[in-house]
């Protein structure tokens, strides 16, 4: 106000001038409030997981098979390896065949096409993950006669193309137009300058794409259900029957024992912290570029 | 033998004539590939469009070898579409359109057959911002443009880095650190870092569009410095609005103008000295006592 006083303009619009403070102030409050609603339900799903999660933790439960229901102890680590081999199958295709089409839709993509391809991902990406595995079953489960690892790790695989393949388009579009130029300029062809400086620009952020994806297919329950089935015991066998973490967790958290929650509980811990330390290592791995990167 | 053709609308822009001889024909030059000992680029009747739109009109000019030849004029003139005809860059842009003729040492460089990523390793080219790769150390940067090309040999692309780096003025600051990222150099070390990687495939020709705009003084010094070293190994054909910066560093200029009518003429071209001191023309010398622009 001491500013304002021998300013007429400002004296005049001092009225003016507080609604705006005001206001400015009411709405920062706002948003404040809407981040903290935000990140609460995270915070709380973490805290129950621990809460719920941790008595469960044994050793037992990441070596051991799980018993015959009924008969407390035991562990599920059939559906650990099988969640990590079915995942890691999944990537193993899903990943080359999404960063493909992604380049392909960044780089050529300009055109019907590119368009086409582009709505159909779009399309997929909207897929319930239920019918995806439906599809699955109609398509390799129905004729093969058999459920499989193979079977699930597919269903994953679709699940995580569109995810990654939009991430991956979505990267190489911001990479700075102005480094391609610098490229040209040396004398460098397209498909060495996509390859050699276009991709590993935009490599931190397709990783993030994939850790994206890999959260995602690793929690999903609904496609395994009719492909990959489960497996009461343990194999590495991908063409039989095979466990994974969601659908046990499904099977425990509604089943009617005790030990079946708490364990049930503890696969979810396991679940999310594993998923959150590849996330962190990878990130930490790849972060030196992104800083780089600006 | 060099064609010099001279229309009443766009006056030929051979400041350097002496000992050169004219042809009134010039269709009958273009068949026969002209070869001059002192000419880099011999552009001739140079038209360039984006879509529809004119943005270079009927430009002819022979570009002297290990000189520096600056490109001046306001904004919008055509200045930068001009030189991105050299080097083919500009028919990255949407529905771009280039007419006329451009001859690099003798050879047409929009010849049918012609890979354009060739003209580029003749013809280099510096940019208004530095862009370094970011995902690349120093001396990865510089041997960029020679592993496009495919040399392998380890021991090779190290002095051609070094030698390179020398030659750009940037060694001595970063011989300790060639492991480190280049986009973590200052401005003006990127920017020379940018020309030392232009230099590290021995372009004939270095074309510079606006390359110390981004720069502070001193750095500008630093690269109108090296500009003018480079010149005794390269030509250097630079593009900026700046007119002291060409008064400083080049050997002769070209004034570029658009009026309603024309967009991107050749207004003059000459020796630097005499288009700053004695201009032809009058819209010349409005543009550089400052009257315009």
């Amino acid at each position: 106000m001491t500013i304002a006083q021998h300013s007429p303009i400002l004296a005049r619009t001092e009225g003016l001038y507080r609604r705006r403070k005001l206001f400015d102030r009411i709405m920062t409050i706002v948003m404040v409030v809407a981040a903290v609603a935000a990140v609460i339900p995270l915070f709380l799903i973490l805290f129950y997981l621990l809460r719920e999660g941790l008595p469960g933790m044994s050793w037992d439960l990441f070596t051991q098979e799980p018993n015959r229901p009924g008969r407390a102890g035991g562990g599920v680590h059939n559906a650990i390896v099988g969640s990590a081999i079915m995942v890691s199958m999944s990537l193993a295709v899903g990943v080359p065949v999404a960063i493909g089409c992604g380049i392909f839709l960044s780089e050529f993509g300009q055109n019907r096409i590119g368009s086409f391809v582009r709505f159909i991902i779009e399309v997929m990406a909207g897929i319930p993950s239920i019918t995806v595995g439906l599809f699955i079953y109609g398509l390799i489960v129905v004729r093969q006669g058999h459920f499989s690892a193979v079977a699930g790790s597919l269903a994953l695989a679709i699940i995580l193309v569109p995810i990654v393949a939009r991430i991956t388009e979505e990267m190489m579009l911001l990479v700075p137009r102005s480094l391609r130029e610098a490229s040209y300029a040396l004398g460098a062809p397209r498909w060495r300058t996509v390859m050699r400086i276009v991709f590993p620009t935009a490599l931190p952020g397709i990783i993030t794409g994939i850790m994206l994806g890999l959260s995602r297919i690793a929690g999903e329950a609904a496609p395994l259900l009719f492909t990959a089935l489960g497996n009461q015991f343990y194999t590495t066998d991908i063409n039989a029957a095979m466990d994974s973490l969601p659908r046990r967790i499904y099977v425990y958290a509604t089943g009617p024992y005790d030990y079946w929650h708490e364990q049930a509980w503890a696969m979810s811990l396991m679940l999310v912290t594993v998923i959150l330390v590849i996330s962190l290592t990878v990130r930490a791995v790849f972060g030196a570029r992104v800083t780089v990167r600006q | 033998m060099v064609d010099v053709q001279t229309t009443p609308r766009q006056e030929l822009a051979n400041p350097m004539a002496d000992g050169l001889t004219q042809t009134s024909s010039p269709e009958a030059a273009v068949l026969a590939p002209v070869q001059d000992v002192q000419i880099a680029i011999s552009a001739r009747n140079v038209s360039a469009f984006y879509g529809p739109k004119q943005a270079v009109t009927n430009i002819s000019m022979e570009i002297r070898k290990k000189s520096v030849t600056a490109l001046i004029g306001p904004s919008g003139c055509g200045k930068s579409t001009y030189i991105r005809t050299f080097n083919r860059m500009h028919e990255f842009a949407p529905n771009a359109r280039v007419e006329g003729t451009i001859l690099l040492e003798g050879d047409d460089i929009y010849a049918a057959g012609v890979d354009p990523a060739r003209v580029r390793q003749r013809i280099g080219m510096v940019f208004q911002k530095p862009n370094p790769f970011p995902t690349m150390s120093i001396a990865e940067n510089v041997a960029a443009g020679l592993r496009f090309m495919g040399v392998r040999s380890r021991s090779e692309l190290n002095d051609r880095v070094e030698h390179s780096l020398k030659l750009a003025a940037l060694w001595d600051e970063v011989k300790d650190d060639l492991k480190k990222p280049g986009i973590a150099l200052s401005g003006g070390q990127q920017q020379r870092l940018c020309i030392a990687r232009t230099i590290a495939v021995e372009p004939e020709v270095i074309l510079m569009d606006e390359p110390c705009s981004a720069l502070d003084p001193i750095a500008t010094l630093k690269i109108e410095d090296l500009m003018r070293s480079l010149a005794e190994h390269f030509t250097i054909v630079i593009v900026t609005h700046n007119m002291q910066q060409a008064a400083r560093v080049s050997d002769s200029t070209a004034f570029m103008l658009s009026d309603e009518h024309v967009t991107g003429q050749l207004v003059e071209y000459g020796p630097t000295e005499q288009l700053f001191t004695t201009p032809r023309d009058k819209r010349t010398e409005d543009y550089i006592s400052g009257r315009f622009g």
